[in-house]
């Protein structure tokens, strides 16, 4: 139990940290990636910010060595830039530049967003599960080790 | 530049940041949205619980903010109902194949310098940056 709310507690300010930074918004988004348009550089300030803090948690993390409520630190041990990231990456920033939502920013939109939010998660959510059962060869020749995430 | 809000959106980020330490501390977790939601698609027994906890907080976070009086801000939408689709299926399925997203790379990744974090973060920005020009200046959608 202590997890899960510590969990909820995480989620309740993640949202509130992209309602407050307006990255729900995907116009705040396509104005930061049009760099050769009327630029908006205010994501760079959210993943600035983002970035030293939870910089600073992990290295508290790390010299703990073990988290408050779980038996071990669940961190992604790989460092090797294989084909399938550098793919996966591309095909996401396409999705990102089209619509200018990624997954945080689309689900805290799903409660209070227009109509197209709805919509855009749940083909995203379908791609997830398209991933999991299509394309089963490309992950057996491409995985040799277990499949990890970094995110 | 007109619309560039540096102090809402260092403040914003310092929440988010704060929010991935905050679950790594505590459960030991990496708070990479792509990969909680997509660990639900099937869910796994052991991790399930968690990774709801963590979408239903997500999703509350915009009542829990108009409750407490804030104005959310207006989300607005250009994108016809295909690109809507084409758009959901590519952010879904690229990131679990590159195994993360803006948060789980971006935030988390490059926030203890992992070289795949980095990598993954160039290589969507460019993607991104380059769809948008290609969208916007070339092609007027």
């Amino acid at each position: 139990m202590p997890m899960i709310l510590a969990a909820f507690a995480s989620g309740l300010l993640f949202g509130l940290g992209l309602i407050v930074s307006q990255m729900v918004d995907p116009a705040k988004v396509l104005a930061f990636l049009d760099i050769f348009g009327n630029w908006d550089p205010s994501l760079a300030f959210v993943m600035g910010g983002a970035v030293v803090v939870s910089s600073l948690g992990y290295g508290v993390a790390k010299r703990r060595g073990v988290p408050v409520l779980a038996p071990c630190l669940e961190i992604p041990s790989r460092r090797d830039i294989d084909p399938r990231l550098v793919a996966g990456a591309a095909l996401f920033g396409i999705g990102w530049g089209l619509v200018g939502f990624c997954p945080g920013p689309a689900l805290t939109a799903l409660t209070f967003g227009p109509w197209q939010v709805p919509v855009f998660v749940a083909a995203m959510i379908a791609g997830m599960a398209l991933f999991r059962i299509a394309p089963a060869k490309v992950q057996v020749s491409l995985r040799r080790t277990a499949p990890d995430l970094d995110g | 530049m007109e619309h560039f809000t540096p102090v809402s959106a260092l403040v914003g980020g310092l929440m988010i940041g704060a929010s991935a330490a905050l679950l790594l501390l505590l459960t030991g977790r990496i708070a990479g949205i792509s990969g909680i939601l997509g660990g639900l698609v099937p869910p796994t027994r052991n991790e399930a619980a968690w990774r709801l906890a963590f979408l239903v907080g997500m999703l509350i976070a915009p009542l829990a903010y108009a409750a407490l009086g804030g104005a959310l801000p207006s989300i607005s939408i250009d994108a016809s109902l295909p690109v809507l689709i084409v758009a959901g299926l590519l952010v879904g399925y690229g990131t679990r194949l590159g195994a993360g997203c803006t948060s789980g790379h971006g935030v988390c990744g490059i926030g203890r310098l992992s070289p795949r974090s980095i990598a993954a973060t160039l290589v969507f920005m460019a993607t991104a940056i380059v769809t948008v020009f290609v969208t916007r200046h070339v092609i007027g959608m």
